[in-house]
């Protein structure tokens, strides 16, 4: 009944031997081609030169690395949490639930607010997206997309429409209307293709552009009016879990993390990776960034967050503790960057002191892993949706 | 030539040059516009006989091009007009000769101690809370602290303003060589291989706009602190809000604009814009100033950015056209791009020229409206609640 589609296997002529054969894109010099897959193993295999095998480009290339981690050390001044000593400490933190949002059938797996900060998209795994008026814990339009696991929700800058996509590879824009009779589903547009799952959607400033990440390892740029793709970025190496636009005005990045470990900073005019951190040890589920835009924190499956500099260039703190040993799923700053929320997979949230890298306090209350976090736009609370079915305003 | 066989001729031409100059009183005299490259192979053509140095006269432009650089790069000669920019040019542009005090032959470590009386922030639009630095400063050298004093006691003297911008710029010149700033690929290694540090450094580090990143870039830590004091006041988890957290208390009654909103918009000029009453403050200031086609432009820009690309129809007749109702006031340079990207027009055609309208608000405007802004809201405020303030208003206004 539901149209999903998985990976989507293009039949054609190969590029390089124009033989009828099932093709793979494969990217050389930022160019798109298809290759038959045994072109794409020929290749692999055509860059190498004399007396080198696989083997001994690894090590170069593990060694290089090395050699930059070398470099970023010299450059590097004074730890973090030294100068944060003379910052004073936080005090006892009382944070409860104070709006409970039940409505959900199945696993919330994404939310987000709208600006006016009381609305909320949030979207799960049946396949509904439902929006919130989160102060009187209303619903005010529900959706139901023709596929499951509903992974990105967005809310549109003006609160006039919402993004959303999962399973079925595209990212669909639904305007809001406030006549109750018209059939939302009826104005749907599809905005993004992508060939695997959308795990991640966010508009840009205006409500005309959205940028998607998606399993395919990708992430791209859309217009929301034509449909066109505008700029793609291409460098992961595995499936990209989430992303997160830089706050400055004047600002054309975004940053990406994804199951390759590695989180990306990308240049949004020209397509191309500027800066990239791989110092996690598992898939990094959520990256966002410090509210002054020049550094960004990110949650892994390896149990800890991080927090990464980019003028510096380098992690600068690590938020962890030996208790806890299940990954972090979603992360978020409060409004002046002294707090960090995050929620984790053994149902609670942690909040850390992003200065001083200690744990401040551990909320309780969710009944099944907390899949998503945002704090609302003004700072005053923040939401976690969690495969409990609900999501909880806590303030 | 290795590097320092190619210094030692260079410190000879550079005491060549300076005893043709007529001392060290024409320091100014040298730095008129004339072409470097000009100065040092005429200077090096007509040396006087007396000074017996065994090199050769007959250089090649290009040689010459490749030393002049070398020594503007470790210091010896600073350009007057970029001053950040360590790179000899072949052109116009002026260049003074820097004291021999501060030369990087006399090897004098660029210490902690002497960088302690050097105020980096004296050049920076944006001025960081003295007592900051200060009190961190204290903290690092309190062992010679006395000495440091002393130093910049010595400093602080009165000198002619003549005198006193020379040194400033000798100074500055000085730190960059020492201290280079982290992002630029300007990193000279003290001896040793400096190929492998520039291609690191060189890094490209992303379009932000940062200013006074210079070489507190590589105190990071401090910028967060910064940022925290700044921000803590403002952020309703940690320090509550007015009247009362909605979540909390259930009451939406939303406090009229705050004394600490107003404030938030003095962080940055991006805070200001972000927050629409304060973009609708900014617009009736600018109104005033006759200068609201600036805002506007920058908006209908932001428009074209992130919106369909038939927005861009009305802006070169609206703000770029010479005879504009609305005519926004960019350099020729910027214009003459901006309107040969128009005939092929694309999304961020208007970039070059909606960053110099954002940094002429930015640099002109924004100060000024800070200024008056206060005036203003302080008139509207409770009198009991800013009576302190009301007595700056007194001052200000």
């Amino acid at each position: 009944m539901c149209d999903q589609t998985f990976l989507a296997i293009v039949f054609g002529p190969c590029d390089r031997c124009s033989r009828e054969k099932p093709l793979r894109p494969v990217y050389i010099k930022s160019e798109q081609l298809s290759y038959c897959s045994i072109c794409v193993e020929m290749m692999a295999t055509e860059g190498l030169h004399e007396n080198e095998t696989l083997a001994s480009l690894k090590n170069e290339a593990e060694s290089l690395k090395g050699k930059l981690e070398e470099e970023r050390a010299k450059l590097h001044d004074v730890e973090l949490h030294q100068v944060a000593e003379r910052v004073e400490a936080l005090g006892q933190f009382v944070m409860k639930t104070r709006r409970t949002l039940k409505g959900h059938g199945n696993k919330v797996l994404c939310m987000d607010w709208c600006k006016d900060k009381r609305r909320i998209v949030s979207s799960s795994q049946d396949g509904k997206v439902i929006v919130w008026d989160s102060f009187t814990t209303n619903k005010e339009h529900a959706v139901t997309m023709p596929c499951t696991w509903v992974m990105a929700c967005a809310y549109a800058p003006s609160g006039c429409a919402i993004a959303c996509g999962g399973l079925d590879n595209k990212c669909s824009v639904y305007p809001l209307t406030f006549d109750k009779n018209e059939n939302m589903a009826a104005k749907k547009k599809s905005v993004a293709m992508h060939t695997n799952y959308l795990s991640a959607c966010s508009f840009t400033n205006s409500d005309m552009q959205i940028l998607t990440a998606s399993g395919d390892g990708t992430c791209a740029l859309w217009d929301v009016e034509s449909g066109q793709l505008l700029q793609s970025f291409h460098g992961h190496g595995a499936d990209v879990l989430c992303l997160d636009l830089a706050p400055s005005e004047t600002g054309n990045t975004f940053v990406s993390g994804g199951c390759d470990k590695k989180a990306m900073v990308w240049d949004m005019r020209s397509g191309q990776c500027i800066q990239s951190f791989e110092t996690h040890d598992s898939d990094i589920n959520s990256v966002r960034y410090y509210p002054s835009g020049d550094a960004f924190a990110s949650g892994s499956d390896d149990a800890t967050c991080r927090l990464y500099d980019l003028r510096a260039d380098r992690e600068v703190a690590i938020y962890s503790k030996e208790s806890i040993i299940f990954g972090a799923s979603s992360v978020d700053f409060s409004l002046s960057g002294r707090l960090l929320f995050a929620g984790y997979n053994d149902y609670t949230i942690n909040v850390w002191d992003v200065l001083k890298g200690s744990r401040v306090s551990i909320l309780f209350g969710h009944e099944n892993r907390v899949s998503t976090l945002r704090v609302s736009p003004d700072g005053t609370a923040f939401c976690s949706g969690s495969w409990d079915h609900t999501l909880r305003i806590w303030a | 030539m290795a590097v320092s066989a190619s210094l030692a001729h260079g410190i000879h031409i550079l005491e060549c040059l300076r005893g043709a100059s007529q001392g060290t009183g024409t320091l100014q005299a040298l730095s008129l516009g004339h072409p470097p490259l000009a100065r040092v192979s005429s200077a090096l053509s007509h040396l006087p006989d007396s000074v017996s140095v065994p090199m050769k006269y007959g250089i090649s432009e290009e040689e010459a091009l490749h030393l002049g650089n070398l020594l503007v790069k470790h210091g010896y000669i600073y350009p007057l007009k970029d001053p950040r920019s360590l790179v000899l040019r072949a052109d116009e542009s002026p260049y003074r000769f820097q004291t021999p005090y501060f030369w990087t032959s006399t090897k004098w470590p660029a210490t902690e101690l002497d960088y302690g009386t050097y105020d980096p922030g004296r050049d920076t639009a944006q001025r960081r809370r003295p007592q900051d630095n200060y009190n961190l400063l204290h903290k690092r050298i309190n062992h010679t602290w006395d000495f440091v004093v002393m130093q910049a006691r010595e400093a602080a003297k009165q000198r002619r303003k003549g005198d006193r911008i020379v040194i400033d710029c000798q100074e500055q010149a000085y730190w960059l060589v020492n201290r280079p700033p982290v992002r630029t690929g300007l990193c000279v290694a003290p001896g040793g291989d400096g190929a492998g540090c520039t291609a690191l450094a060189g890094r490209v580090m992303g379009r932000d706009e940062c200013p006074g990143a210079g070489p507190w870039a590589k105190a990071s830590p401090c910028r967060y602190l910064k940022f925290n004091e700044q921000y803590v006041p403002h952020d309703p988890i940690m320090s509550g809000c007015l009247p009362s957290n909605p979540w909390i208390t259930d009451d939406t009654t939303v406090a009229t604009p705050t004394k600490l909103r107003v404030e938030r918009w003095a962080f940055g000029f991006s805070e200001l814009l972000t927050d629409p009453l304060g973009r609708a403050q900014l617009l009736d200031f600018l109104k005033k100033e006759f200068s609201a086609e600036n805002l506007s432009f920058w908006e209908a820009c932001e428009g074209l950015r992130y919106g369909e690309q038939s927005r861009i129809v009305p802006i070169p007749r609206q703000f770029l056209a010479p005879g504009a109702t609305r005519w926004v006031n960019i350099d020729s340079k910027t214009m003459e791009r901006t309107l040969e990207g128009i005939k092929t027009p694309h999304r961020y055609v208007m970039d070059d020229a909606q960053m110099h309208i954002y940094m002429l608000m930015k640099k002109d405007s924004y100060p000024r409206f800070l200024k008056s802004e206060h005036c203003h809201s302080l008139n509207t405020a409770k009198k009991k609640l800013h009576r302190e303030l009301g007595r700056k208003k007194d001052l200000l206004c």
